[in-house]
């Protein structure tokens, strides 16, 4: 089924399952082994573990930039683990990546980097126009719309890739460590606005070792990842939250 | 739409870095599509030349009578009121002989020498020759008939092996040029990696990606086959101005208004196929990612 069939259908439960996942490269160690889990539609998850877990690879699984080497990945009601690749950019569109090297396209400005995602999902220039205006504002980049990623500071990379990966108001947010440049200020305004979509229904997965965050957000569910496998001492995972859950996290 | 990849925004045309004829792509197809054009202008006069040859001599041929034309006005008369028969002449034997001491020197002056009577006739097309045979051997029943085309055969043999030597020759250019294509979608293909990358990432297609990349190289392609036109039409242009084109490489043939058709869609025809090649290459190159 075609995901904007799918976005327009039933409610679901889960946007993210992983049933006996496994992930090795090559012909190396599994570094994930038997994920069970799933991300319940609306929630707020952070991933934490130690340098090596398996965090980045376990984001790379979510956002589609890795296939599982066995198990089977589900994205928004579909099974995604062998899906054709012409199936899969339908459903990167609705998935808003903040990677932790920021991947800004360096000889485009601010502005065009985050249109990116509108202009290729076909929308309109006066529509991009005012969406990427009024998003680089928001992250304080207002006055720096026409500047080349090399001309910019590291927190304000990192803020042009936040704008770029929720401007299209995604169904997932998948961020790998997305406040590891910006000031405590700026952290702060960055979590708000992850909350703020999330309320709004995205499910948000952030990938951090920053425990100021984790413990401004307290109704966010823990994912822990130790030598690629899930630890889940307290059960959230299996009883994940209701929406009304994560909508007391802002 | 199918070409709807031609017209791109401003802000598609960005996505790539670098900007076009800084490659050495339109160079290379350039210099193919130059020497393309030539080699193919040279082809299609070689045909013209075999062709307007052939033609001349299709229906052409000659009664050799050993020993001297004691009989010739008898077998002139004879083969001038065959059926068939269009034109005959008697080849003088000054001529004769004029044309034989460029080979014998001035002995082929002596009486001394004996020279064949030789008549020259023309066949409509579609009539035998069998009938006119008889009839020269009732009157010299030593004169032999030889077709013109027989003789010259070897030498219309050569144009025409010519001709398959441009065409091929033509075809190998053409895939040097969509080896060179390939190479430059490659390589562009390299360096913008990183932002193929962040399309995908955000949800680009394929065919987003190679549109991108079929474009440029599209413009590419077009703009070096006719810079490459342009110089070689002017090349032609001299060499006919000079009557040398006319003269010396084509044997008296020229180039007529189909020809110039064809040569003129050849920059057309290396675009497209540069188009082609380099979309088939991306396309190519983006399935073996994820």
């Amino acid at each position: 089924m075609p995901a904007t069939a799918k976005r327009e259908g039933r409610k679901l439960e889960s946007v993210a399952e992983f049933d006996s996942v496994g992930l090795r490269y090559g012909t190396g160690a599994e570094v994930l082994r038997d994920l069970d889990f799933r991300l319940a539609n609306g929630g707020f998850y952070f991933l934490t573990g130690p340098s090596g877990a398996g965090k980045t690879s376990l984001l790379k699984l979510l956002y589609l930039a890795q296939r599982p080497t066995r198990g089977r990945i589900s994205l928004f009601g579909e099974e995604l683990s062998e899906a054709p690749r012409d199936a899969l950019p339908a459903f990167r569109r609705r998935i808003g990546v903040v990677f932790q090297d920021f991947r800004l396209v360096r000889h485009l400005s601010a502005f065009d980097n985050v249109a990116l995602p509108l202009r290729i999902s076909g929308t309109g220039e006066d529509e991009v126009e005012s969406a990427v205006r009024e998003m680089l504002a928001w992250v304080g980049l207002g006055d720096r719309a026409n500047a080349r990623p090399p001309t910019l500071s590291g927190g304000e990379q990192q803020r042009v890739a936040i704008a770029r990966a929720v401007i299209n108001r995604p169904d997932l947010l998948v961020a790998d460590e997305p406040t590891g440049n910006v000031d405590a200020e700026m952290a702060h305004r960055l979590l708000h606005l992850f909350t703020a979509l999330n309320r709004l229904g995205t499910t948000v997965v952030v990938a951090t070792h920053d425990v100021g965050l984790i413990s401004a957000t307290p109704g966010a569910q823990m994912i822990r990842l130790e030598n690629g496998s899930v630890v889940d001492p307290t059960g959230a995972l299996r009883n994940p939250p209701a929406r009304a859950s994560s909508e007391g996290l802002a | 739409m199918m070409l709807a990849w031609i017209f791109a925004s401003p802000a598609e045309r960005r996505l790539l870095s670098g900007g076009r004829l800084r490659g050495p792509t339109p160079w290379v197809i350039a210099i193919m599509s130059f020497s393309i054009m030539i080699i193919a202008a040279s082809g299609l006069a070689l045909t013209n030349t075999a062709t307007l040859l052939s033609n001349a001599i299709e229906a052409r041929y000659s009664i050799e009578v050993p020993g001297g034309g004691r009989d010739l006005q008898h077998l002139l008369q004879a083969v001038r009121s065959a059926p068939g028969v269009t034109s005959a002449q008697a080849v003088p034997e000054a001529e004769m002989r004029r044309t034989l001491e460029r080979w014998l020197g001035p002995g082929a002056r002596s009486e001394d020498l004996p020279v064949p009577a030789l008549i020259n006739f023309d066949l409509r097309p579609g009539a035998d020759v069998a009938p006119i045979q008889a009839r020269v051997s009732a009157i010299s029943p030593e004169a032999r008939i030889a077709a013109h085309r027989e003789t010259v055969r070897p030498l219309l043999n050569s144009l025409r092996l010519l001709q398959w030597v441009a065409l091929g020759l033509v075809l190998l250019l053409s895939a040097a040029a969509a080896a060179a294509v390939v190479l430059a979608a490659r390589g562009a293909l390299d360096t913008n990696r990183s932002t193929i990358d962040v399309m995908h990432g955000v949800g680009a297609t394929d065919l987003q990606v190679t549109h991108l990349f079929q474009r440029r190289i599209a413009i590419d392609a077009l703009t070096g086959s006719l810079i490459g036109a342009v110089a070689a039409s002017i090349v032609l242009l001299l060499l006919a101005t000079g009557a040398a084109f006319a003269g010396q490489l084509t044997g008296g043939a020229t180039l007529g208004p189909i020809d110039f058709v064809i040569l003129a869609l050849l920059p057309v025809a290396l675009t497209v196929l540069a188009t082609s090649v380099a979309r088939a290459a991306v396309l190519g190159a983006l399935r073996e990612a994820l």
